[in-house]
């Protein structure tokens, strides 16, 4: 996939946590899920992510505890590595290299130093054909270790890994119509059929070994579960059925005890079965998503459940749900466009039914659903229910606009648009105004102008009309509140309009008919100039922004990009590529565009002023991709380097068809990061003791603040501190001084840098009183920003930041009263 | 093929009566049912089921129990009698009162010297089984509340008796309780029940797995007295009382619990560790083949066979134990008896319909008009309902082809009737000096030209009348050379009035000359039961149909099968006709076409048209349709001897009538279930 060098696609933020079952540590103190290319680290207790394992460079697919030592963990990737890692504290341990790609990763107790791995059995992929082979571990003191002894157990295994189970050193699978059990001990296998009555979808779907008693539970498509006993016998096997599931079961889970069986289902009820008891079960019901993997902690006082709609539930032995870990929910397409919201720069879409999702892409966390459409969703196949198709945020992050519809297969469309402003008390968006009929068919396109002073929404429908919307006082109420009215209708030779689109300073409007290019001014509703490039419907409308923003470009249906000159009104250059996502940079001049050719998609970037591309990236994926949006760093990166620069201010991400999340990332990036957790691995090499765990935390919190603001001056302060101390541990026992003398000591130890950096502060703050009062503004304006950016995390930073700002208006206050004391007299 | 007028009655209102006990004797592989009106039946379990012997019950004669004491038959019910059955002439034996009110239980040790009986006053008696009769030996101290299950300890010393609330062992030596086992009430409203201990196993090991109405399966250790393990195997939210009955348990690794909802289920003694030795009772497979509660179970060697309510037995096969997959071990239930229960009065169109307490004559209908469905011009007209004198039973019954008479039997009486039909006066005369032989019969059968009464008698003999309108005279008794002196169960006469065949329950023919009144020949004994024969009128061959669903001709003059019979045995019958579960029970002839041979199940109607090719197993079986649609001169080489109607169900008797009609009696299956009380509720999934 590389072909760049050091820009790669990679799954960061967004991605489904539910693709594997989630694993909890021995302890119950954690919980492990894969995550796109990373394994994700959550607490079970607050439900935060803690940390993520960072290492493999595709898709994670499976994870695993050592059965040696439960503090470590296997994963295994499509990049052919299983890595071993220290999950506590995140550090990779060994890397083993296995050379194709892997596809599920089991371990036996019963088998230490071998790993059981699926694996594609054909090279072409589109033929799911797996085997599981085991993998001997060479030993080694490396880091990474090739592991080239492979011996394969079965062929033609499902690709699920819940069709895969290993009981008391045992293993047996599902495939479709049969279960294969084979034993390690007698070396035999051989398999149960399912009976094929006419009509009964009795195939099997998931399988668990109990953990003490050779006992296996299989489920099946017809909602049964099996329980087999006496398998070893040819014949004398025998079966009880258990019946509960009205659909096809999931998955199954014996608890570590073996007194329990835990299946769920597209019911999203989590079922308890007592093992021998059969009749005596329980239920958790109103999951949410129906539920996908089960997995019980070692001590089996907590479960996990993961969902469809991508989450995890931690549940307690007691059946009470102590906590969700909610990833970004991927329904089965995306119909509104990837955007960001200025306040939070949350990622905005489409969510649970009938609500807009706020997904923190930089904490990759899900903040909150906005409900939408405002009715009870009925989870029934087949049922024509309101989605949310269209969003569109003004510049400031004050107006939501959105457009619900239902009715999309049948004649009878029903759509609203509604408008929704931020309320800065609760923090959050408040319903302003609905329209019900905007139009009178479908809208296709909407956009807010980016002026500051006053917002207007354009909305472009099937009618061949486009309308303009304004805030206004409505002249029959007579309110205070400022709905929303219309204010222009505008057409063009009944054409059906395509797309529409401000230009970054909200002084022209440019709306597409089929082939044509009207420009518009929004202040006069005059139309002031058509630009027409035939052959092909124009897809894709935008302005270029800051040095560019004179130019407009556009796409066509017969894979053509344009770029007009605005101020010549002449086509500037165009060229033939099939662009199926045009993105422009809202921080840079730059634009990408996503190219669909020959079953892979290709990126480019480009400035609207040059025809040369700045980047390009072949083959970035083998789906088409339709959405893409841009989000702002929260820290700019300084690469010099021409491909990466782009890079720099904002990240692309952008959506596939199979609804993975993909971006970009760089090799200065990725240095940071690997930089930061090789520091671990050398201090790993200190034993943990107490005094290391309160010298490392202390360290790491100064290294913190050392990156942040003072790179420089607290070295020096930092290493005499740590002097200290080190003198104070190194030194035998029986030297030191009494306890009581080397306390104040000790304690003064912590001290220095923070007397360093209040001095600091005050220097700041003194240089800050020399400052002009613009500065000031400008300053005040900064934390204003920060203050905003930050939503979610309301009142504690903003206490401190106002505490900050308070103290500085307090000294400066002064000094002013003092000079107007002295000039008095 | 022939085309035929059929009369479609549905006005047999027969109605099964429902199981109440099983015993299986695994020695003879014979199952004995005991049904709600006292009969008691026996099927051969490795014959494909086929219902051997059928002793009628009595009024008043609820059986609770069965037992097998080697080959011996007891069973126990609530008239407080201990009933030994004569298995050889399908009647009672004998009956001691046991003196303990009514008995509610019987078991027999596996030693097959005593009976134990439990009884409602609470002891716990024990019969002594002698060669010829059983003597009271002693009771088992006295409890408070009746004993409703007993099981015997397989070594004899010890037994375990249930009843309400609690669970007793005895020692036998001493007569005394060594252990009370206290069952649990049931939880809510249930509390205030008494838990009825509705069965007991005792196993060789020790355990004592145990059966109550709360719905639990529990077992015990006898040792300590303590419970073990309880498996609830019914739903709680059923307000009526559970059943849960008989256990069966066969070779102590598998034992069947039968439910009120119709459920059995199956509880297996399985390591849970493979290769280890220790192993628990584990819950595993549940059938649901009834619709009503289930009163007896058994295990077999090969199935669990269950029977309630409903009426009807089923054979459920345990396929893990099943060697060779076939017919013969195919789910297998069992509604109607494989007697005929009508006769017709072939050339008056007289039907005589048996009861179990009644006769009913009726005289079919007459229709006009052409078509596939007739209109009926004169409808079927009931002539007469004749109550049986005495407690007994009817055994068997039979009306002349004439319909001037009817005869019918219990097991203590016989009698016969003469039949006056003018228009619509219908009256009958007994015939009222009957011979002194003429006191019972197994079987009774009119010669064709109604001249002459067959009666099968004891010692597998056949007494001769012959009938007039004066009266009946004792003509001959007709006695086999030699072999068995089972009963006979069925009987054909010869059209000419020649020869009289007759079956025994020992799979014997035998074939008289009627003229002479001699033994003529008997048919070699094949290992399976006839179900079904009939006397060719013009060849005078005899045609068989045996329960494993072969087929033989046997030429009656030259005292051989005749050659299509040995072409069938050589050339072997189609997979589809083997495979047919239920018994053939009446073959027939048609006089206009002399190769045609008629029989019928409860499923089909088949024509045999000996004139064909048979079929082998790479030719279509049911070819009715395909040869439908080819063209007349290619039909022949398709066409093959088996002609199969389905286009009637649960066909209880086909008999060709002399005007070429046909009559076919149907008992609908959803006629009966509509006829059985409601079963317990249940709550179906989603509803």
């Amino acid at each position: 996939m590389v072909e760049t060098s050091d820009i790669r696609v990679v799954r960061c933020g967004g991605s489904k946590v539910n693709l594997t079952p989630p694993i909890i540590s021995s302890d119950s103190r954690f919980v492990l899920c894969t995550s796109g290319d990373l394994v994700k680290v959550y607490s079970t207790r607050t439900e935060e992510w803690l940390h993520s394992l960072q290492g493999h460079t595709n898709q994670v697919t499976g994870i695993t505890l050592n059965p040696a030592n439960h503090l470590q963990v296997y994963s295994c990737s499509v990049d052919g590595t299983v890595k071993l890692w220290d999950f506590i504290d995140g550090i990779l341990i060994k890397t083993f290299v296995i050379g194709c790609p892997l596809f599920a990763i089991y371990v036996s107790e019963k088998h230490t130093g071998v790993l059981f791995l699926h694996v594609s059995m054909a090279t072409d992929s589109k033929n799911e054909c797996f085997q599981l082979v085991s993998v001997h571990l060479p030993k080694s003191a490396e880091q990474e270790v090739e592991a080239k002894e492979m011996s394969a157990v079965s062929s033609h295994i499902s690709k699920n890994p819940s069709c895969t189970a290993f009981g008391r050193g045992s293993v047996s699978e599902t495939c479709m119509s049969m279960v294969i059990f084979i034993s390690f001990f007698s070396l035999c296998s051989f398999s149960l059929k399912a009976t094929d009555k006419k009509g009964a979808k009795n195939a099997f779907t998931c399988i668990a070994c109990h953990p003490t008693d050779d006992c296996i539970a299989t489920g099946h498509e017809d909602g049964k579960i099996r329980l087999w006993r006496n398998f070893i016998h040819k014949k004398e096997y025998t079966y009880s059925t258990q019946h509960w599931h009205h659909n096809a079961v999931n998955t199954l889970c014996f608890t570590p005890e073996g007194t329990h069986l835990l299946s769920g289902g597209i019911e999203s009820v989590l079922v308890q079965w007592q093992y021998g008891a059969d009749n005596r079960k329980e239920f958790l019901p109103r999951l949410g998503g129906s539920i996908l993997h089960i997995s019980a902690s070692s001590d089996g006082q907590l479960f996990c459940t993961s969902h469809s709609d991508n989450k995890i539930t931690v549940i307690e032995s007691s059946f009470k749900v102590c906590g969700v870990i909610q990833g970004l929910v991927k329904g089965d397409a995306v119909l509104t466009d990837l955007m960001i919201d200025p306040r939070s720069k949350a990622l905005v879409l489409n969510g649970k039914p009938g609500h807009l999702q706020f997904y923190s892409l930089l904490r990759d966390k899900h903040l909150y659903n906005l409900d939408i459409v405002q009715q009870e969703y009925i989870y029934e196949a087949g049922l024509d229910q309101f989605e949310v198709v269209k969003a569109a945020f003004d510049i400031k992050g004050s107006w939501l606009a959105t457009v619900e519809e239902r009715g999309k297969k049948s004649s009878d469309l029903e759509f609203f648009l509604k408008l929704w402003a931020f309320d800065e008390r609760t923090q959050s968006f408040v319903l302003n105004t609905t329209i019900t009929a905007a139009h009178t068919d479908r809208i296709i396109s909407m956009c807010f102008s980016s002026s500051e002073e006053t917002t207007m929404l354009v909305t472009a429908a099937e009618d061949s009309q486009f309308k303009a919307w304004c805030q206004g006082a409505d002249a029959d109420t007579q309110q205070d509140q400022n709905f929303w009215s219309c204010d222009f209708v505008g057409s063009y030779h009944k054409l059906n309009p395509t797309n529409c689109s401000f230009s970054a300073d909200s002084s022209l409007l440019a709306v597409s008919f089929q082939e044509v290019i009207t420009i518009w001014s929004p202040d006069t509703w005059e139309m002031l100039t058509t630009l027409c490039q035939p052959p092909g419907v124009i897809r894709d409308l935008c302005f270029g922004r800051l040095s560019c923003s004179k130019y407009l470009l556009g796409t066509t249906t017969k894979n053509l990009l344009c770029c007009w000159n605005l101020l010549t009104c002449e086509l500037e250059w165009s060229t033939s590529v099939d662009v199926s996502k045009l993105q422009p940079d809202p921080f840079s001049e730059n634009v990408a565009a996503f190219s669909y050719q020959s079953k892979h998609t290709d990126l480019f970037v480009f400035k609207p002023s040059e025809p040369r591309p700045l980047f390009t990236n072949k083959n970035v994926c083998s789906e088409k991709v339709h959405r893409a949006v841009f989000v702002p760093r929260e820290e700019p990166l300084n690469s010099c380097d021409e491909s990466t620069q782009w890079l720099n201010r904002s990240q692309l991400y952008f959506l596939t068809q199979n609804m993975d999340l993909l971006t970009f990332s760089t090799a200065t990036e990725e240095d940071r990061m690997l930089s930061s957790s090789k520091q671990l691995v050398i201090d790993d090499s200190v034993a943990v003791t107490p005094f290391y765990l309160l010298l490392g935390k202390h360290r790491q919190q100064q290294q913190k603040l050392n990156t942040q603001s003072h790179p420089v001056s607290d070295k020096p302060q930092q290493t005499q501190g740590s002097v200290t101390i080190k003198e104070l541990l190194h030194t035998p026992a029986h030297v030191l001084p009494a306890a009581s003398v080397l306390c104040s000591m000790f304690v003064n130890s912590f001290l220095i840098s923070n007397t360093g950096e209040t001095l600091q502060e005050e220097m700041d703050s003194e240089k800050e009183e020399e400052d002009s009062e613009e500065e000031m503004e400008a300053c005040d304006s900064q934390q204003e920003l920060r203050a905003q950016g930050s939503v979610d995390e309301v009142t504690p930073k903003l206490s401190k930041a106002q505490e900050r700002e308070l103290k500085r208006v307090r000294k400066t206050d002064f000094s002013w009263m003092a000079g107007l004391i002295d000039s008095k007299p | 093929m022939g085309e035929f007028k059929v009369h479609r009655v549905r006005f047999f209102d027969y109605m099964p009566s429902g199981i109440r006990a099983l015993a299986f004797n695994r020695d003879i592989e014979r199952i004995a049912v005991a049904r709600m009106d006292g009969s008691v039946e026996v099927f051969h379990c490795s014959d494909r089921f086929f219902q051997e012997k059928i002793i009628p019950g009595r009024e008043q004669c609820g059986i609770e129990g069965l037992s097998w004491v080697g080959e011996r038959l007891f069973s126990a019910g609530l008239n407080g009698g201990i009933t030994e059955y004569d298995l050889t002439n399908q009647k009672v034996k004998y009956t001691v009162d046991a003196y303990g009110g009514p008995i509610w239980t019987i078991a027999g040790n596996q030693q097959g010297t005593h009976l134990a009986v439990g009884c409602e006053d609470g002891t716990v008696k024990l019969f002594e089984v002698n060669e010829d009769k059983i003597q009271f030996e002693r009771n088992l101290d006295r409890q408070k509340s009746r004993i409703i299950s007993l099981s015997w300890h397989p070594s004899g010393s010890k037994i375990a008796a249930g009843m309400m609330d609690m669970i007793q062992i005895f020692n036998v030596e001493t007569g005394h309780s060594v252990h009370r086992l206290l069952a649990d009430r049931g939880v809510g409203t249930s509390r205030s029940k008494e838990c009825v201990v509705w069965s007991v196993v005792y196993l060789s090991d020790g355990t004592i797995i145990s059966g109550d109405s709360v719905g639990m399966v529990k077992l015990w250790d006898d040792q300590t007295g303590t419970l073990i393990k309880s498996h609830n195997v019914t739903k709680c939210d059923v307000i009526t009382s559970y059943l849960i009955v008989p256990l069966e348990w066969q070779n102590e690794d598998s034992l069947v619990a039968g439910t009120s909802e119709g459920t059995v289920v199956q509880f297996q003694f399985i390591s849970m560790v493979l290769g280890k030795d220790d192993k628990e009772w584990v819950r595993t497979r549940t059938f649901k083949n009834h619709t009503h509660d289930i009163r007896a179970v058994a295990e077999i060697t090969t199935a669990v066979v269950s029977g309630g309510m409903d009426a009807q037995l089923v054979v459920r096969p345990l396929l893990d134990k099943v060697e060779v997959r076939s017919a013969a071990s195919a789910l297998r239930k069992i509604h109607f008896p494989h007697r005929r229960l009508v006769s017709c009065a072939r050339k008056s169109g007289l039907m005589l319909f048996q009861y179990p307490g009644h006769l009913e004559l009726w005289r079919l209908g007459e229709s006009e008009g052409k078509g596939s469905s007739l209109f009926v011009k004169r409808n079927p007209e009931k002539l007469l309902h004749l109550k049986v004198k005495g407690e007994d039973h009817i055994r068997c019954s039979a009306v002349s082809p004439c319909g001037e008479w009817i005869v019918y039997s219990t097991a203590s009486s016989l009698r016969l009737y003469r039949l006056h039909c003018d228009n619509n006066n219908v009256s009958i005369t007994k015939i009222s000096k009957l011979p002194m032989v003429l006191s019972s019969a197994n079987q009774l059968c009119f010669s064709s030209d109604s001249s002459h009464l067959f009666s099968a008698s004891t010692q597998s003999s056949v007494h001769l009348v012959s009938l007039s309108q004066s009266g009946c005279k004792f003509v001959g008794t007709l006695k086999p050379k030699s072999g068995s002196h089972q009963a006979i169960h069925l009987l054909a006469a010869s059209e000419d009035g020649k020869w009289l065949a007759s079956a025994n329950s020992d799979h014997e023919v035998h074939i008289y000359n009627l003229q002479t009144r001699k033994a003529h020949c008997t048919v070699p004994v094949y290992s399976s039961a006839v179900t079904a024969m009939g006397i060719h009128p013009t060849t005078n061959c005899l045609f068989m149909m045996y329960a494993d669903q072969q087929m033989c001709e046997y030429s009656i003059e030259q005292k051989q099968y005749t050659d299509w019979s040995r072409m069938v045995q050589r050339k072997g019958l189609h997979r589809f006709w083997m495979e047919r579960d239920t018994p053939c029970l009446n073959v027939m002839f048609n006089p206009q076409h002399p190769s045609h041979v008629i029989l019928h199940d409860t499923y089909m109607l088949c024509i045999i048209d000996q004139s064909l090719p048979l079929p082998d197993d790479k030719t279509q079986f049911y070819n009715q349709l395909t040869l439908k649609s080819l063209p007349e001169e290619q039909r022949k080489s398709h066409s093959h001897a088996f002609k199969v109607c389905k286009t009637f169900k649960d066909i209880l008797c086909v008999e060709l009538m002399s005007d070429q009609s046909l009559v076919v009696v149907e008992r609908p299956l959803e006629d009966v279930a509509s006829q059985l009380p409601a079963p317990i509720k249940q709550k179906k999934f989603a509803t």
